[in-house]
């Protein structure tokens, strides 16, 4: 079993086979199941990522009307004009945003790794999709690599905003799809490391400050920040670009950061963003006075 | 290791909106009805950190009722739980406790009705994963990653044997045990990991052996 980036792409550079490869065969060898098990599992989260989407584009809104409608606004956009950034880039952020827009209106959903980061893995995988054109198997795999180094990510460190900050979520989900961007168009298992690596720097420090304690303000848009940075990154990486500090050694960075984040900063709706005049004002009309 | 498969990332499929808040809490709630062998009819809940501070806007407290209503992460009624515990005789009470806790996201589930009653801590670790660390004032260390067997009896010789030798009568392997006591003589819990889900038949025969008080199993 593989406890650091480092070991898997040894496994992988090694063994000559992909990262999905190496997670696909500890899977089934860790929960004794068969390929196709393992296989069909994965094949139930990919569709419901789809099914996320395709709701969100639709048009959904949360209960308290904080959060919903982003994405409809965004694809709108697209067509009317060429994004500046690119239609690839703000395919990703508006199906980024779109699945957690249905998270945040308590529809169902895949945790990739969490609710709140939801967006990032299936955003980009969509999106990427309609460059590549990879096969409904390399769709699978996709999600595979990400979970391999999601799997590093919550095992060394945290993958919760209360434990570690939003580092530790859109961070981790960010991260985990530039990998398994990089290893759909091509690249090699230490570009995959690469891009990771450099997401999860570029996250480093990010506090879990929700607005009235929901998942909705900022987390929607932080989606949107994950998305775009994984993209960024899978480019930067296949461009041959490397990451100055190894991966384990970034992640080991983004433990200890967590560590030192005081309580008001993970999660608790206390700090940050939530504690601005309008932070403080929503979150009053929402509960009322007594809350 | 905490985590030991790539469905605790990528995954749960869940009904929104936090996975260690909403779909965490609902597999803490699960676990404690699971525990007690059947539907409670009241729970008094506790909760700390940021359970207390954001339970409501997460949905902690209908998917706490939802797992006590034995809602798997995804159930579409799960918004609806605390409606729906309520028509089927389950009185829920949120207490916002403000005492020192080792992790952020802690539940202490006090659940019975008429006869019984259970009393557990559940921790939610991140991306819908729970650990159960205190079970009737017994510390343990339950992840969910294998199947267990949690057996509450008497401490006196031979009952650890008596279990042992049922468990390697049927060929079941043991992964993890530990066995805990409150007093010498006096209560003791067995939490006995294994590598396969244990038959039903297995767990009556369990249930008959020496000095054995209550039986429980956790599917992973």
């Amino acid at each position: 079993m593989f406890r650091t980036v480092a070991e898997l792409i040894e496994i992988a550079e090694k063994e000559n086979i992909l990262i999905s490869e190496v997670m696909i065969r500890q899977e089934m060898d860790v929960k004794e199941k068969t390929r196709e098990e393992v296989y069909e599992e994965m094949e139930k989260n990919l569709q419901v990522m789809e099914r996320a989407i395709d709701d969100a584009m639709q048009g959904v809104q949360s209960v308290t009307g904080l959060t919903g409608g982003d994405a409809v606004r965004i694809q709108k956009y697209m067509k009317e004009k060429t994004p500046l950034s690119g239609p690839l880039m703000m395919d990703a952020v508006s199906k980024a945003m779109g699945t957690n827009e249905v998270n945040a209106a308590m529809g169902i959903i895949c945790a990739t790794p969490t609710a709140g980061s939801a967006g990032c893995v299936p955003g980009t995988l969509f999106a990427v999709k309609e460059q590549l054109h990879p096969t409904r198997e390399q769709m699978i795999r996709y999600l595979f690599t990400a979970g391999a180094f999601g799997f590093v990510v919550a095992n060394n460190a945290f993958i919760s905003g209360a434990a570690g900050g939003c580092q530790a979520e859109i961070g981790s989900a960010g991260a985990m799809a530039a990998a398994a961007i990089v290893e759909m168009a091509g690249g090699t298992a230490q570009q995959s490391s690469d891009a990771f690596a450099m997401t999860l720097k570029n996250m480093l420090g990010l506090v879990c400050d929700p607005v009235a304690g929901l998942v909705e303000v900022p987390c929607v848009k932080r989606n949107a920040a994950g998305s775009s940075l994984a993209i960024v990154s899978a480019d930067l990486a296949l461009a041959g670009v490397t990451s100055r500090i190894p991966c384990d050694e970034v992640i080991g960075a983004m433990y200890r950061i967590g560590k030192q984040m005081p309580s008001s900063l993970r999660e608790t709706g206390e700090g940050g963003l939530a504690d601005t005049p309008t932070g403080r004002l929503l979150k009053k009309k929402i509960y009322g006075n007594t809350n | 290791m905490k985590y030991n498969s790539v469905f605790d990332i990528i995954g749960p499929v869940m009904v929104g909106p936090s996975s260690s808040h909403t779909a965490g809490a609902a597999r803490i709630g699960k676990a404690a009805r699971n525990l007690f062998g059947k539907q409670p009819k009241w729970a008094k809940i506790h909760l700390y950190e940021s359970f207390a501070k954001t339970y409501k806007g997460h949905g902690t407290d209908f998917a706490l009722a939802g797992g006590l209503l034995g809602f798997e992460t995804d159930h579409p009624q799960m918004s609806k739980a605390l409606e729906i515990a309520k028509e089927k005789g389950l009185e829920i009470e949120f207490v916002e406790d403000s005492a020192a806790v080792d992790h952020p996201n802690t539940a202490r589930l006090i659940i019975g009705d008429d006869m019984d009653q259970l009393e557990l801590i559940g921790i939610s670790i991140g991306g819908g994963k729970v650990e159960i660390t205190e079970l009737n004032g017994f510390e343990l260390r339950l992840s969910g990653n294998h199947p267990a067997i949690l057996i509450m009896h008497n401490d006196r010789y031979g009952a650890i044997a008596s279990v042992t030798k049922i468990l390697a009568k049927h060929e079941v392997n043991i992964g993890h045990m530990e066995v805990n006591r409150k007093d010498v003589g006096k209560e003791a819990l067995m939490v006995i990991e294994v590598d396969q889900n244990v038959e039903d038949t297995i767990l009556n025969e369990l249930k008959e052996a020496d000095h054995i008080n209550q039986i429980a199993k956790i599917v992973s």
